[in-house]
Parts: C-alpha cells; sequence; structure tokens
C-alpha cells in the first residue's frame, strides 16, 4: 500500500502552522499521530497535496492542571499518555479508562487526543466522557484563538465547527462540583474494536441527593449528544434504583442511532438503555471510574 | 522556520535502530516500515495489513511499541528504534525468544516479530503481569495460526524468569 505523495511541512510554531493551512486551504490536512489521516490516504479515501505536521509543536503534547481553570490536555498527546497521565489518573480516572478502552497498545501509543475529536466520528470514545465533565476545546487560528465548549465542537460525522486555519490545541476539563464520572463502550470484541454505543455520565450527588448530571451518548447519533430529559429527570432527585431506570429508558429513547454492520437500531436503543444506568451506577457508587 | 520537504524530494533522516546510528535519504511518503525493510535490511519487521490493524510491524519507538506502518519515516527523524533484530544480547536469545521457542508458541511465525516485541514492552513496564494483562498487551498483534494459548504462556513463563 502507498501513500500517494504529498508535501511534507512540519512548522516551528502554531502561527507558522495556521498561515500553511490558510495558504493551502483544502489541499492541506494536519498531521498529528497519523492513524487515521495515514489510514484515509492508504485507502484513496483523502490525497491532500500537503499535510503540516505538528511533530514540532512539543507545548500541545503535555498535560497539567492549573489552578483555577482545571486539566489543561494538549491536543497532541497520545492515548497512552492520557492514559498513564498521574494528574488524569487521581483527577478523573474515567478519561483515562475511555482512552484505555480504544484500540491497541501500538495505535494509542501514536493516535492522538486531538486527532480523536478533529476526526469526529460518532463513535469515537473520548468525545462522550470529556462532554460530560464539560470540557472546553480551546482553538488557535490565523487571526484569533477561541475556546467553546466541546459539547458545541461536533457538527456531524467527519464535520466540526473548525474554520480554515485553525488548529484544536487543547482541552480543559474545568474544576467542578462533580463526584463521580464514568465512561462504558460496548464493542464487539474486548480490543481494537469500535463502540457500538457508548455512553458517558457525570454526576454530584450529595448525601444521595443528585444535585447534577450529565449524560453524553456516542456512536448512537450523527455526533455525541447529550440525553437531556434522562438528565432532568435525575435532577434535583433523591437517587433510587427506579430513577436510574427510568433515566435509562429515557436515554434510549433520546438516541437517534442507525443500522449497520455493527448494530441494529433497536439493538442500539436497548445498549443505551442498559448503558446508561450502569454508567450513572458506577459514576454515583464509585467516583470518577 | 517550517521545513518543507517537496513531492518526490529526498530528504535525509537519522534514527537510532537497535543502538546504531543510521541515516537514509528518504520521501516524504516513505514509512518506518519501508525504510527499516527496505533501506536498513531490518526484514524481521514484517509488513501485513499496512493500516495499523494486525500488528506484524510492530516496533519500539523510544521504547513503546508502534504500527510501523503508521508512522512516517520523517516523523521517526531523532528517534530511537528497537526491531526484533535488536532484542538478541551479544548473540544470545532474550528470554521471550527462548520461551516462545520452549512453548512452541510459533507456527507460520509472521507475527512473532512483533508478538515478541509487544511483550518485551510489557514485561518492562509489568514485569509479573497477570494473564489478563498479558493478552490485553498482545490485544494489536493478530495470530491466525496458534489461538494465542501458547505465546500467552510463553510470555507468562518470561515474566516468571524475570529477576
Amino acid at each position: 500500500m502507498i501513500i500517494p505523495e504529498f508535501e511534507y511541512l512540519s512548522p516551528q510554531s502554531l502561527q507558522e502552522a495556521c498561515a500553511l493551512l490558510v495558504q493551502y486551504g483544502n489541499r492541506a490536512k494536519v498531521l498529528a499521530g497519523g492513524s487515521d489521516v495515514l489510514v484515509k490516504m492508504k485507502d484513496g479515501l483523502i490525497g491532500p497535496a500537503y499535510l503540516v505536521s505538528l511533530k514540532n509543536l512539543d507545548s500541545l503534547r503535555s498535560i497539567r492542571y492549573e489552578k483555577g481553570t482545571g486539566v489543561i490536555i494538549g491536543a497532541r498527546t497520545t492515548h497512552n499518555e492520557v492514559m498513564n497521565n498521574n494528574i488524569l489518573q487521581e483527577k478523573y480516572r474515567s478519561v483515562c479508562e475511555a482512552a484505555h478502552s480504544m484500540a491497541a497498545d501500538q495505535i494509542r501509543n501514536i493516535g492522538t487526543v486531538g486527532g480523536n475529536l478533529v476526526n469526529a466520528v460518532p463513535s469515537a470514545d473520548l468525545p462522550p466522557i470529556l462532554i460530560a465533565l464539560d470540557a472546553q476545546a480551546r482553538i488557535v487560528g490565523p487571526s484569533r484563538a477561541r475556546t467553546i465548549a466541546l459539547e458545541e465542537f461536533f457538527l456531524g460525522p467527519g464535520k466540526t465547527v473548525l474554520e480554515d486555519g485553525e488548529i484544536l490545541t487543547e482541552i480543559v476539563i474545568p474544576d467542578q462540583p462533580t463526584t463521580g464520572s464514568n465512561y462504558i463502550k460496548f464493542g464487539l470484541r474486548r480490543a481494537g474494536a469500535l463502540a457500538v454505543a457508548g455512553v458517558a455520565s457525570s454526576v454530584a450527588v450529595r448525601d444521595g441527593l443528585c444535585q447534577d448530571v450529565r449524560i453524553v451518548l456516542g456512536a448512537v447519533a450523527p455526533t455525541p449528544i447529550r440525553a437531556h430529559r434522562a438528565e432532568n429527570a435525575l435532577r434535583s432527585k433523591k437517587i433510587s434504583p427506579e430513577l436510574i431506570n427510568e433515566a435509562g429508558k429515557i436515554a434510549a429513547e433520546e438516541s437517534k442511532p442507525i443500522n449497520d454492520i455493527r448494530g441494529s437500531i433497536e439493538y442500539r436503543r436497548n445498549l443505551v438503555d442498559v448503558l446508561t444506568r450502569r454508567s450513572l451506577k458506577a459514576a454515583i457508587e464509585k467516583g470518577h471510574v | 522556520m517550517t521545513t518543507a520537504i517537496k513531492k518526490g524530494k529526498l530528504h535525509v533522516v537519522r534514527l537510532n535502530v537497535n543502538g546504531e546510528e543510521h541515516a537514509a535519504l528518504v520521501k516524504a511518503n516513505t514509512t518506518l516500515l519501508d525504510l527499516l525493510r527496505e533501506e536498513f535490511d531490518y526484514t524481521g519487521t514484517k509488513k501485513g495489513c499496512e493500516l495499523g490493524d494486525c500488528g506484524a510491524c510492530t516496533v519500539l519507538m523510544d521504547d513503546k511499541p508502534v504500527t510501523s506502518c503508521l508512522v512516517l519515516a520523517v516523523e521517526a527523524d531523532g528517534h530511537s528504534v528497537t526491531t526484533i533484530e535488536g532484542v538478541e544480547q551479544e548473540g544470545k536469545l532474550d528470554r521471550v525468544q527462548e520461551e516462545f521457542i520452549k512453548h512452541v508458541a510459533v507456527q507460520c511465525g509472521y507475527c512473532t516479530p512483533g508478538m515478541i516485541l509487544s511483550a518485551k514492552a510489557l514485561l518492562a513496564r509489568n514485569p509479573h503481569p497477570s494473564e489478563r494483562e498479558v493478552r490485553e498487551a498482545i490485544a494489536g498483534n493478530l495470530c491466525r495460526c496458534t489461538g494465542y494459548g501458547r505465546i500467552v504462556k510463553a510470555i507468562l513463563a518470561a515474566a516468571e524468569t524475570n529477576i
């Protein structure tokens, strides 16, 4: 398999990278890890004339905690770096577990957080848990930088709000009053399988009272979606097994799955019900797992 | 300044492979896999699916397993790489290799180099893994002959003899 020829560009700064993306427009693609871009090029699905590599932008390859801001994850960070990071292990192990649920060791050493988000594949594993944790996306462009809620980042399969010349640089998980969070994915195998459905939740439960909750469904709509009605059924209520069951049922109704090779609409809806209940239970009982 | 490698032009890359410094002229679309096999003659690294699914091309880059079919040679510039040829020490097979032989964990042999490198990386970060951890570590290495049983036993045996 041959990668079609292209011009390779490795800028030394974000400004240079944005300028190159503006200059070459849709003939250029950003190269982060390469586990998606190079596969698509080999398969002949895309044929960019230019690849703009982020390899030299070390500032994008870190995970740090800033007091008053939260945990900041560089977009060039690999999935294994997320999985093994001490800050995330301590604060939001659910994010480490979501990274762990992806692909296999070799690909987790190549693929990046930014790539997983920018590709906007509906079954991607990181978006649900990051949205459940109210993550923000930091975006740098040729003339301005902006921050948006990650929830607003996805427009459809393969489509995001990124405009020409813009690069996703960092994900911020803000400090928050949540007491637990969790992502559960169902794949057809334990390894190397895309999610047939995935559900993430975060909860703030004190003295049995659900003060706040976010439920995010993956692989059952064109983008990751919040299950707002299921959340409303839980918010400000005393947590009970019956209430969690009800939330599962509502979330299943809110999902908009498709039939495909991995599962039918009915099967996916049923999965959303089951996974929502399990995810909530884990987040309530075990914290950020 | 941005480094640019035009279409079809050659660019020099320098890597440390198995402890030795190597340099070669590559095109931008050359993979690390092709660089290792075609330029440096490390043909122990196998070419399988070429899409990052099968793990036959697994090498260690900076001690971490990667599928070398999905790494551009120019992106590997300046890094250190271990291939299966670099696993033996002073002509003596590594413990993992010895256990693969002892347990007959090899049939056609095509997955073996990648399998052994994934096992080496696992034992380096976790000297005494459980069976589940072993299975997870080799989840990215497909074997169509053995059914994995003997491979898992061999890696567990190598872990037991880890001091």
